[in-house]
């Protein structure tokens, strides 16, 4: 059984007037098929508006489906008695990294999480620790948020997460505000998580490059998932992407490129690597 | 310029008085404002002053900090003077035109002037002792009583902290929209008073737009974090009383003792 399995979801953004009239439904996500195995890295692309993030809120028990079912470790997140095992379960990393800090100070903040769930104070030390040392920001633990970069922002948030134990992290665009090595860190530090500690990652993006490494790669539009597969089955597809707005790394776009003037290659070759091979 | 406010901001460095755990030091300045407004002859005063600068010493806070602090406040002091000086009807020790100064007037305003100033020390040292986290800590666990009566404590403790953390974030952002607007030809500067307020509105509006949006970030964050108000909410940093808070609060009530003697005798 999946972690997060999802089936025929749909959901339903409705839009009233002053009066309580409704004025327009907006189908934001619809007929959503979705089973992802535990220890998995898997990435949604999607352009802006794809429907992306409503289905991250999905995962977190934020917003609950119009229609369909979503489970999060087989429990159901229209069932409101189970919204808080699901939200600790799993656990959601947002855009902007101002606005989900709640502490004034990095170990605060990281303690926030398990506070609310009742871990008992030494516990809520252990948890502490380790999560900023999975994250490296142990020698911040003292500082204000506020002093830290973006990226470093960001790994705080994401520890404040794992502090709460999650078999499951959520990422909705972690990277969109932050700069090229803001972006590289928070990456990096996800990718480990996944590896090193089996936590289940669910990363949503529109960044290319960061996907390149995941198990599965979905592809949204328009509220549907429109491709999947893996990374190198999802770039082999250049023209499809360009359908769906979206931009495939350059690597892969040169390669592509070489081919329609008649070069043999490989389709789907993701890194710098792979191409000096293929071409050497 | 806001920035520079000094007023009650903490100031880092270890002391006895750092150490404390912030509910005795509430306790405390609220037995000394107390006091300060108990006495009626200078022997109080010097009690008091003992005691004041005694504190001082043990916070190593520099003097002249605290003082800075008074600087936001003199206008205040210094009106209130006046008006204690030469309102205050008694003997009248020195006339002139339609200006009196009675002996009464004069004994009045310099205890109100010793009043606020001790009253603003003290306080300020709280402040400047206390880390902004660990006082809405201490008043929470305060005011707890008053849940009893329906009083949201908890959640009023999280409002603070959330202000707290948010202050910086928001005079960044006040700075970042008032260039933004100073590059389209917005002119904060210069013009009367009614039109300096009049400018500020391109700069409140976007202010409160983005406040409201963060606010929103920030509440789908807690709960996504299982926030659920302050039931079932253990502490990661929990307040437990040392041996020196005990002694401070032995100290308290020995002051306090000292003062009620004092105005006896």
């Amino acid at each position: 059984m999946g972690i997060i399995e999802a089936a025929k979801l749909a959901f339903e953004y409705i839009r009233r007037d002053e009066d309580g009239n409704v004025e327009s439904i907006v189908r934001a996500l619809d007929g959503i098929d979705l089973d992802v195995k535990k220890g998995d890295f898997i990435a949604i692309l999607g352009h802006n508006g794809s429907g992306k993030s409503t289905l991250a809120k999905h995962m977190n028990g934020i917003l609950f489906p119009t229609e369909g079912t979503l489970l999060v470790d087989g429990k159901d997140t229209a069932d409101e008695r189970n919204i808080w095992d699901i939200r600790q379960t799993a656990g959601m990393v947002f855009q902007n990294p101002d606005n989900q800090i709640i502490g004034t100070m990095v170990e605060e903040d990281v303690g926030f999480g398990p506070e609310n769930i009742g871990v008992p104070t030494e516990e809520i030390w252990k948890r502490v620790d380790a999560a900023l040392k999975s994250v490296d920001m142990v020698k911040y633990r003292k500082h204000s948020p506020n002093k830290l970069s973006g990226g470093q922002k960001q790994r705080v948030a994401i520890a404040g997460v794992v502090a709460m134990r999650p078999k499951c992290i959520i990422l909705d665009e972690p990277t969109a505000m932050l700069d090229p090595i803001g972006r590289r860190e928070v990456i990096e530090t996800v990718k480990e998580l996944n590896e090193k500690e089996g936590v289940t990652v669910i990363l949503i993006t529109h960044y290319m490059e960061e996907v390149i490494s995941s198990d599965k790669v979905y592809v949204m539009d328009g509220g549907r998932i429109v491709m999947q597969g893996t990374p190198k089955e999802i770039f082999s597809k250049v023209d499809e992407l360009k359908k769906y707005r979206l931009d495939v790394p350059q690597v892969t776009l040169l390669a592509h490129e070489l081919q329609l003037e008649g070069i043999d290659l490989p389709d789907g070759i993701l890194t710098i690597d792979e191409l000096v091979g293929e071409l050497c | 310029m806001i920035r520079d406010i000094t007023l009650g901001q903490y100031y880092p460095i270890d002391s006895v008085i750092h150490r404390l755990d912030p509910r005795v030091k509430l306790v405390s300045t609220l037995i000394f404002v107390i006091s300060l407004f108990m006495f009626k002859n200078f022997s109080g005063y010097i009690a008091a002053t003992l005691f004041l600068f005694g504190i001082i010493k043990l916070s190593k806070v520099p003097f002249r900090y605290m003082v800075k602090g008074l600087k936001a406040v003199l206008i205040l002091l210094m009106i209130t003077v006046v008006f204690n000086l030469f309102l205050t009807p008694g003997k009248p020790i020195f006339e002139f035109w339609i200006v009196t100064i009675t002996d009464e007037g004069l004994k009045t305003a310099g205890f109100m002037a010793i009043r606020l100033t001790y009253l603003i020390i003290g306080s300020s040292i709280m402040t400047l002792t206390t880390t902004p986290n660990n006082l809405t800590d201490g008043l929470e666990d305060l005011m707890r009583p008053l849940s009893k009566v329906r009083v949201p404590v908890h959640e009023i403790a999280m409002m603070m902290s959330i202000a707290l953390r948010f202050i910086p974030i928001l005079l960044e952002e006040t700075d970042k929209i008032m260039k933004a607007q100073i590059a389209r030809g917005a002119d904060f500067e210069s013009g009367n008073i009614v039109q300096k307020a009049k400018s500020l509105v391109p700069l409140l509006v976007p202010l409160f737009v983005s406040a409201f949006r963060r606010a929103n970030d920030l509440a789908m964050a807690m709960e996504a974090r299982c926030y659920r108000g302050g039931e079932g909410r253990t502490k990661m940093k929990p307040l437990i009383y040392q041996a020196n808070d005990y002694r401070a609060y032995a100290l308290n009530a020995a002051y306090l003792i000292a003062v009620i003697v004092i105005q006896r005798l």
